[in-house]
């Protein structure tokens, strides 16, 4: 009779502690998931100030300014329909350039302007097609190489 | 002729795994448990072959052998001979051929050496082992033959890729792989169980020596995983979150729980349904984890080659394993006797709960990695990164840690609270003292989280060593020293952890050379940039003078490295280890006017992060020994007291 | 009670099979679908990017079959591998048209020598202008132009050999 009964306050314990957890997970999700937006999407649906989400598009040709500390850069990010001003602080992926893809990670400020907390450049340096592995690429010349 | 002789050695010991597999099946269905005589050999011929088969890509690896299309597309007749060697696993089929040797081998080993189990169990064991490496053997021969010849030979290989040109990289991979599969020995020995119904105290001694080696081998691999990360990706952190990463956590999580849960079988013969569940748990994260790795289902930092029919072919084998060891399961399990009964306030209870907050990380940690592949399935693209991960599991690992204050000062069977209340009265009074210092220092300066952390990390520090205290410290069998190290280890760990996110200090400057940077009491000195070139990359490389107080200023070399073939940037970091942190500086770009992007970061005692994963390891390794040992013991003694008798 | 909770692993496996084996069959989910597929090509008139090839404007896509519109530029890696397949498709007959993206007419030609010409047009965008119109957000991508001038698909990456008949098979159902 204990025995069972106090298997049956492990198993009550254990199921509360299963649904508390779903709970928690549920909550978490909502709130930390990143969304991926567009900055069309940004203009139409609009996105809260804060809300951590996945900023896509393209770097604007001649939008990349440098703040005069050095390491704070401002650019503007398209997908050709909107353009959304966007900052970020810190050392740039190598294939962050005007005019490239980027991804970046961060929250809109009160003011609108995007801040970066993380830069993913897109068609990155570890995006490399099998059959290429072994060739030299000429940054000069920009011409390909066989290795051998 | 090498490559043909591997391919043949696999086939051949494809056809032993599946005469084995024929062999356990007709012993059970017949009740015939004498097969195990005829099971036995199989077993270790099979592992005997596979270990031939490696041996012998090993060879054509060593002597690049341009004919075999592995060897041409991973490797190269100029590579260092380390890893030309360790190119034989760093791809997709040598790996895969790894991971069948080490199957086959450690069937081997429990053919071989097994002796506790009855002999219908332990036939039944190896029986579900072939059954697995069949699986594997069929996605080995029929989707990724390592041995493949290409027709002209090629001049030479094509692997140079440089950034596989780690000795980290080299021995990572196959630490982590050795783990997985030494959990595939706990899993043949759950459905072995399952099948015969024999779950006992003596199934649980035979299994645990493999879930303490696979748990090792795992805390190392993930251990080393994560410094590689912390200095090559040149991000200060020590861990991501990334698919990839949780994919080796996963199973370490449920390897953990089933560790203790084992103990409870085979000291106390409790849990064994749980037991069972969770060996089959543990292994399933492991191919689970393969599999999200290799199909690339998921978008990682890390760059696997992304084969969709290769996933297919690895879930299928998923599917028929998992889903017929958990069918298995649900249809034997009623048939387990129940276990001995304990109290509530007892070791065990406390184990129970380990095992349970264990088991609801390891939930939470596969719905957020597998979150943005439901998402996707309803249109939306989402990632799930960090702040999800620290937001579940902190807290809940945090409670797991009081926890481990609390288990080891408890009795098995049955308890007083008052008891345990008097035996945690230092750990609690030292975390008491903790909470209070840290609170009237820097209370509103750090987070919560790191707050808590640090007390909790004091707090077991002393509780872990507390149950050896008033023992007989040279009698205090190894084992339960190997509990205490781990435990602390888990301290020591917490504590890096916890200062890493509380104290380090980040700075972020552009620097001309000649300029000086101050920041945590470091006193930089930016003397120069220059280029450098290395066997295959060039670089541009900083020249840092950093010093403190009266130290002898110390270089620090920061580099921004590009590499030729294929053409990549690399940040190489520099580190300065001291023995209360870590100077971390990171060479960016040139921002402006001869103006230098410098990173720097003072990380106070987050070396502790993995000299605690190391000595959680080493706890493991003196636990099995201690295990072992006395085992053997044990069989000697008996033995001489046989002889004197005769 | 226990014999449902038995049963509880088994099936919540079988969910995470499902969602895998969904994951499996979708491989392209990783490229951000195009919100412009269905709509018309952006209007555009760029200047040749090779000596030997006629310029691009959007209203010559507008007209004839279905066709292949290439973004590439020639200090493109992935472009380079692409090239073959590229020649392959216009072996079968299709007519594939290039922008240049941010790219210099000698070295466009030096490309052309080296990896093959398969395009029928070239434009030049030197300033990723149409790029950034048609979505695009890195090189290589390929569209798939309909009979109407309207975007069918969009391939991000590299066209590999593996995704040679997909793309037969979209021109052909893109008339």
């Amino acid at each position: 009779m204990k025995a069972k009964h106090q298997r049956l306050i492990l198993v009550i314990v254990a199921l509360a502690a299963l649904i508390g957890a779903g709970l928690l997970a549920a909550s978490a999700l909502k709130d930390e998931a990143a969304y991926f937006y567009a900055p069309n999407d940004v203009r139409t649906k609009g996105v809260e100030p804060g809300k951590a989400i996945r900023l896509g598009g393209m770097v604007v040709k001649g939008s990349i300014k440098r703040a005069s500390d050095g390491v704070t850069i401002h650019f503007d990010v398209t997908d050709g329909k909107a353009t959304v001003p966007a900052s970020f602080k810190g050392i740039t992926p190598d294939l962050f350039r005007e005019g490239s893809g980027v991804v970046a990670e961060g929250a809109f400020d009160k003011s609108g302007i995007f801040q970066a907390t993380n830069l993913l450049a897109k068609h990155d340096e570890r995006y490399m097609p099998r059959e290429l592995q072994g060739m030299k690429y000429d940054e000069k010349t920009h011409k390909m190489k066989a290795d051998r | 002729m090498i490559a043909e002789a591997g391919l043949a050695a696999l086939w051949l010991a494809a056809s032993l795994a599946l005469l084995q597999l024929a062999l356990a099946t007709l012993g059970l269905a017949g009740g015939k448990s004498d097969l195990l005589g005829a099971v036995r050999p199989v077993a270790v011929a099979q592992g005997v072959l596979t270990a031939v088969a490696f041996a012998l890509l090993i060879t054509l690896f060593m002597r690049s052998d341009m004919s075999v299309l592995l060897v041409v597309t991973n490797s190269h007749s100029l590579k260092p001979w380390l890893y030309k060697f360790a190119g034989t696993w760093g791809n997709h089929e040598g790996s895969m051929l790894l991971w069948v040797t080490v199957m086959g081998v450690a069937g081997a080993a429990v053919a071989l050496f097994e002796r506790a189990l009855s002999r219908a169990t332990h036939m039944a064991t190896l029986g579900g082992q072939a059954a697995i490496s069949l699986g594997f053997y069929a996605f080995l021969l029929f989707a990724s033959n390592p041995f493949a010849r290409l027709d002209p030979p090629a001049v030479d290989g094509q692997g140079l890729n440089p950034l596989l040109q780690d000795p980290g990289l080299a021995f990572h991979p196959p630490t982590l792989y050795l783990g997985y599969v030494g959990l595939s020995v706990a899993f043949s020995f759950a459905v072995g169980a399952l099948l015969t119904r024999q779950v006992d105290a003596a199934f649980a001694r035979a299994m645990r020596p493999w879930v303490l080696g696979a748990w090792i081998l795992l805390t190392l691999g993930i251990t080393a995983g994560s410094y590689w990360a912390y200095y090559e990706l040149g991000w200060g952190g020590w861990w991501f979150w990334d698919p990839v990463e949780n994919a080796s956590l996963m199973p370490w999580l449920a390897a953990t729980a089933l560790l203790h849960s084992v103990t409870v079988l085979a000291t106390r013969d409790s849990l064994r349904a749980w037991t069972v569940m969770l060996a089959v748990v543990a292994f399933s994260m492991s191919m689970v984890g393969t599999f999200l790795v290799r199909s690339g289902i998921l978008t990682s930092v890390h760059a696997f080659a992304v084969d969709p029919e290769r996933g297919t072919f690895i879930l299928a084998l998923l599917g028929i394993y998992i889903g017929g060891a958990l069918a298995l399961f649900g249809w034997r399990v009623g048939a387990v006797r129940e276990g001995a009964p304990f109290e509530l306030v007892s070791r065990e209870t406390m184990l129970v709960v380990n095992n349970l907050l264990l088991s609801v990380i390891l939930g939470l940690v596969l719905v957020g990695t597998l979150y943005p592949l439901l998402t996707e399935a309803f249109g939306h693209k989402v990632s799930v990164g960090a702040p999800y991960f620290d937001r579940i599991a902190g807290p809940i690992a945090l409670a797991l840690m009081i926890v481990m204050i609390i288990g080891p000062l408890t009795r098995w069977r049955r308890d007083r609270i008052r008891e345990i209340g008097r035996r945690m009265a230092i750990p609690l009074g030292v975390g008491g003292v903790i909470f209070i210092l840290l609170a009237a220092t820097a209370w509103g300066r750090i987070g919560i989280l790191p707050f808590l952390g640090l007390v909790i990390a004091l707090a077991v520090a002393v509780g872990s060593v507390a149950p050896l205290w008033k023992r007989n410290l040279r009698r205090t069998p190894l084992f339960t020293w190997g509990m205490v190290i781990a435990h602390l280890g888990c301290a020591v760990s917490l504590g890096g952890m916890a200062c890493d996110s509380a104290f380090t200090v980040e700075k972020l400057v552009a620097a001309r050379p000649g300029d000086r940077v101050e920041t945590a009491g470091w006193t930089l000195r930016f003397n120069r940039i220059m280029p450098i070139a290395g066997d295959n990359w060039t670089a541009l490389q900083a020249d840092i003078e950093a010093s403190r107080g009266a130290e002898e200023p110390a270089l620090l070399h920061p580099q921004s490295r590009f590499f030729a073939s294929p053409p990549t940037t690399t940040t190489e970091s520099a580190l300065l280890t001291r023995w209360n942190g870590q100077l971390y500086v990171v060479l960016g770009q040139e921002a402006d006017n001869g103006r230098w992007q410098l990173r720097i970061w003072w990380k106070p005692f987050v070396t502790l992060i993995w000299f605690g994963g190391f000595l959680i390891a080493l706890g493991g390794a003196m636990a099995l020994i201690g295990r072992e040992r006395r085992g053997w013991l044990l069989k000697w003694r008996a033995r001489n007291a046989m002889g004197a008798i005769a | 009670m226990r014999s449902w909770l038995i049963w509880l692993p088994l099936a919540l496996f079988l969910a995470f099979f499902g969602l895998f084996a969904s994951g499996l069959l979708h491989p392209d989910d990783r490229i951000i679908p195009s919100k412009l597929v269905g709509k018309p090509l952006p209007a555009f008139a760029l200047p040749a990017a090779a000596s030997d090839r006629p310029p691009l404007a959007s209203t010559q896509l507008a007209t004839g079959g279905p066709r292949l519109l290439n973004i590439f530029a020639s200090w493109c890696v992935p472009c380079a591998a692409e090239a073959p397949q590229l020649m392959v498709l216009k072996q079968a007959g299709i007519e594939i048209d290039g922008i240049a993206i941010r790219d210099a007419r000698p070295d466009v030609d030096a490309f052309l020598k080296r990896y093959g010409n398969p395009y029928a047009r070239i434009g030049l965008d030197a300033r990723s202008e149409v790029q950034i119109a048609m979505g695009s957000s890195g090189v290589p991508e390929s569209f798939i132009i309909d009979s109407k001038g309207r975007i069918a698909y969009q391939h991000v990456g590299d066209i590999r050999v593996e995704d040679v008949p997909m793309i037969l098979d979209r021109l052909r159902n893109a008339q």
